[in-house]
């Protein structure tokens, strides 16, 4: 019983660092051009800054 | 392909941007204006400038490699970007060095099509609401997944795992703790338009997704609160996370095709090279134009606004306008409408009208009319919400009500009626729709047509009736060589020396006929007339009649060029509009699945009637107006026909905006493309045939998804009413039924295409 008091925070945590990563991707435009950014990496000469 | 891996994975699927005969057709027309991006650059503050283009024809990595690449190589251009979804190119660069113009003509050298923006119109807004859907999404998704982390140790008692009450409840807590703040802050777009529709005293079908959402945390807490065995939490953030995407789907399909109405509107920003005082040439929004004005219209440009001509002369191509295919000359002291092409000679013009006032502006308040007609049309999940909302509502009051008078105590009643709201709740039915058109649209953008209203393939599985323009549509648009066996090769050669000096589309066609080969060096053309050159000692002409000398009884209607050498026999250059490839088995295609077919085109009668014979149609309109054209489609849809109409000029766009859904090709005059509901490329017709095909077969899937809901309704509403159903059960049947509507809607991604459609990809 004692090893859920150390498993469940550590679940939520693995779980709100996962939030955290969709809303950043969300909020620097990686969500505005999702072919582009799709076929860009086949580009040789790639990188990978969002639309400016 | 040395530089890239994308453009061999993409070649199969036959993307126009790369070097094959396909590019060549999807390539500007020679002739195609680049109208001076000058007025539509953005000056920073540092002196960089940046200037918007939309490229047309993009769609592969190799595409977006090629133009970045090209652009970046030019000196004093510091950025390129292009997003291949919006088609939208930003460049940065240095004033000094490159001159706007030297841009755009790279992207079309390149052989796509491309054209500046006029930033006033599109402003590059952030979709400030597509992102506040996409955050609550990934905040409800977050809270259910974690939530079964508690959930389903609760559910395993059900099947004999022991678990004390305190435990029980301490999980309960937990889930609370992730649901409510989630809940909170996910539900706010449902939150706020029912609060929005409940101020107007109206409902909507976010009031009993609300309703569902705060009654179960209330009840949840309660139960709670009192250790009691169900509690909702689970349940109340999968049912925000299924409707957030189905709303979030709704949300991009329906930015996409506004994105696209507004992005052709911006486009016809073009501007007009206005000639000052002192000779000097600057280049005018077309806004800024006023009468009065001395425009300069060089060949391949189009008449900015309505005016007279002044000093030249030229021949003008009408097509767009009237749908006449064959070249006007035009001389000084005459009429021009704005959207007029010039071939051949430099013209200067007096503007009589301004942009507001021109013929286009006239199209536009007819487009305008018919628009307001159409935007009556009810979708037809708006009618199913409207069915929805009542029934549902009655269902749970009918319960609370039922157990009442059963002699249940009042927390049994509330929790009865509050699991009917949630088993209701339209998780199936929000996605039913948007699922079907994201891939029925996904489906028509890779056959190359562009849907740009959310509920035109819905129109478009209704209609019963197609008219067609015939000029550009029916027909390539561009005028063949059509008696090249009564020519000698001899002759045909001498011609094409003349011929490759002009630009006059006729001439073109004569020198594409005759293959590549010099030009003669002493040619000089004679805007309105023809070319002339010495060959051999000998003078030559070749152009119009009455110029190269040949004397003639009468016309017969034909567009024709003579060519004339001293001292031999005049050699006849016959020409028609020929048909698409594919426009006889597109029309019989069409017909065979019960549709009737018309023509309707400004062109004179003979023409007409020619095209109409050559596909079987008995039914045909020649030298008809905008006018006409628009009360024709008003006469059909009076008569109770829903209508479909495929026309590209300016004169069709009335008309276009009053049918009951529209479509037009990419080559179509700008505003033809904004009123249409959809817009096809490439040579060949099908793509009218292929979004036929596919809007009936979305028709059947959003069908057969509002059954299966309706079904999952049926069986699920009864049991929630006799107060069977537990979390578990709720969070079973919600998944369920949202997975068969998705799955549903996906089967449209593989189904086979029209035989059409299979031609095109064989």
């Amino acid at each position: 019983m004692t090893a859920m008091f150390v498993l469940i925070p550590i679940a939520l945590a693995m779980g709100f660092v996962g939030l955290l990563a969709f809303l950043w991707a969300v909020k620097t435009n990686q969500y505005d051009d999702l072919e582009g950014h799709g076929a860009r990496i086949l580009l040789k000469d790639y990188d990978d800054l969002p639309v400016p | 392909m040395t530089d890239t891996l994308a453009p061999t994975l993409t070649d199969a699927r036959g993307c126009p941007g790369l070097p094959r005969a396909e590019a060549a057709l999807e390539a500007p027309a020679p002739g195609t204006p680049v109208s001076d991006p000058q007025a539509f650059v953005q000056r920073a503050v540092d002196g960089a400038a940046r200037l918007e283009l939309l490229v047309q024809g993009a769609r592969c990595a190799g595409c977006m490699g090629k133009i970045e690449r090209g652009l970046r190589a030019i000196a004093g251009v510091s950025e390129a970007r292009l997003a291949l979804s919006t088609g939208r190119l930003a460049i940065a660069f240095d004033p000094d060095r490159v001159a706007p113009r030297t841009l755009v003509e790279t992207v079309q050298d390149l052989g796509y099509g491309a054209k500046p923006f006029d930033p006033a119109a599109s402003q590059q807004e952030v979709d400030a609401e597509g992102r506040k859907l996409l955050v609550c999404l990934g905040v409800a998704a977050f809270a259910s997944m974690n939530v079964m982390m508690f959930s389903v140790p609760v559910w395993s008692t059900m099947f004999g795992a022991d678990m004390e009450v305190s435990t029980r409840t301490m999980f309960h807590w937990l889930s609370a703790m992730i649901a409510l703040p989630a809940a909170a802050w996910a539900g706010q777009p449902f939150f706020i338009s029912a609060w929005n529709a409940l101020k107007r005293r109206r409902t909507n079908m976010d009031v009993p997704i609300s309703l569902a959402v705060i009654l179960a945390s209330g009840l949840s807490i309660y139960e709670t609160l009192h250790h009691g065995e169900h509690a909702y939490f689970d349940a109340v953030v999968m049912l925000l996370m299924f409707l957030l995407i189905g709303r979030y789907l709704d949300h991009r399909l329906r930015q996409k095709a506004r994105v696209a109405a507004r992005d052709l509107l911006a486009l016809q920003a073009v501007t007009a090279s206005v000639i000052g005082e002192d000779g000097s040439r600057r280049a005018l929004a077309l806004r800024d134009v006023q009468p009065g004005h001395r425009l300069e219209v060089l060949p391949g440009d189009r008449v900015p606004v309505d005016g007279v001509v002044r000093a030249g002369a030229s021949d003008m191509d009408l097509s767009l306008l009237t749908g006449e295919t064959d070249p006007v000359p035009v001389a000084p002291g005459q009429a021009l409408r704005a959207g007029a092409l010039n071939l051949s000679g430099r013209l200067e013009l007096e503007a009589t009208a301004d942009s507001g006032d021109s013929f286009l502006a006239e199209i536009a308040r007819l487009i305008e009319t018919g628009e307001q007609s159409r935007s009556r049309y009810v979708r037809i999940a708006d009618r199913v919400t409207k069915l929805y909302v009542p029934v549902v509502h009655s269902a749970a009051l009918l319960t609370a009500i039922g157990w009442l008078l059963l002699g249940a105590e009042p927390r049994v009643a509330i929790l009865n009626a509050c699991a009917v709201l949630i088993i209701t709740c339209p998780c199936a039915l929000a996605l039913a729709v948007p699922a079907v058109q994201v891939v029925a649209t996904g489906r028509l953008f890779r056959a190359g047509v562009l849907v740009k209203s959310g509920d035109a393939l819905e129109r478009l599985a209704a209609i019963d009736h197609v008219v067609f323009d015939k000029t550009g549509v029916l027909t390539s648009g561009q005028p063949e060589l059509v008696n090249r066996d009564a020519i000698s090769n001899e002759d045909l050669a001498a011609a094409a020396l003349l011929a490759r000096a002009s630009r006059h589309p006729l001439a073109r066609v004569v020198a594409r006929a005759a293959g590549p080969g010099p030009a003669a060096g002493n040619a000089s053309e004679v805007a309105g007339a023809g070319v002339e050159a010495t060959l051999e000692g000998a003078r030559a002409r070749l152009g119009r009649a009455s110029w190269a000398g040949v004397v003639l009884d009468g016309s017969d209607g034909e567009t024709e060029l003579w060519f004339t050498r001293q001292g031999r026999e005049p050699v006849r250059f016959v020409f028609a509009d020929t048909l698409r490839s594919d426009a006889v088995a597109v029309v019989n295609a069409l017909r065979q699945a019960g549709l009737s077919v018309e023509v309707l085109s400004g062109d004179r009668p003979a023409a007409v009637a020619r095209t109409a014979a050559a596909l079987g149609l008995k039914d045909w309109r020649a030298e008809q107006t905008p006018h006409d054209k628009a009360a024709r489609l008003q006469a059909l849809a009076a008569s109770g026909k829903t209508v479909l109409m495929v026309g590209d000029g300016l004169n069709d766009a009335p008309a276009l905006a009053h049918a009951h859904v529209s479509m037009a090709p990419g080559i179509a005059a700008d505003a033809s493309q904004s009123a249409a509901d959809m817009v096809f490329q490439g040579a060949a017709l099908s793509p009218v045939l292929t979004a036929h095909h596919v809007a009936l077969q979305a028709r059947a899937r959003v069908r057969e998804n509002f059954i299966l809901s309706a079904a999952y309704n049926a069986i699920a509403s009864p049991i929630a009413m006799l107060g069977l159903v537990t979390p578990m059960l709720a969070a079973i049947a919600m998944s369920a039924s949202s997975l068969l509507v998705t799955l549903n809607a996906l089967r449209l991604r593989g189904a086979t295409g029209s035989e059409a459609e299979k031609g095109r990809q064989s």
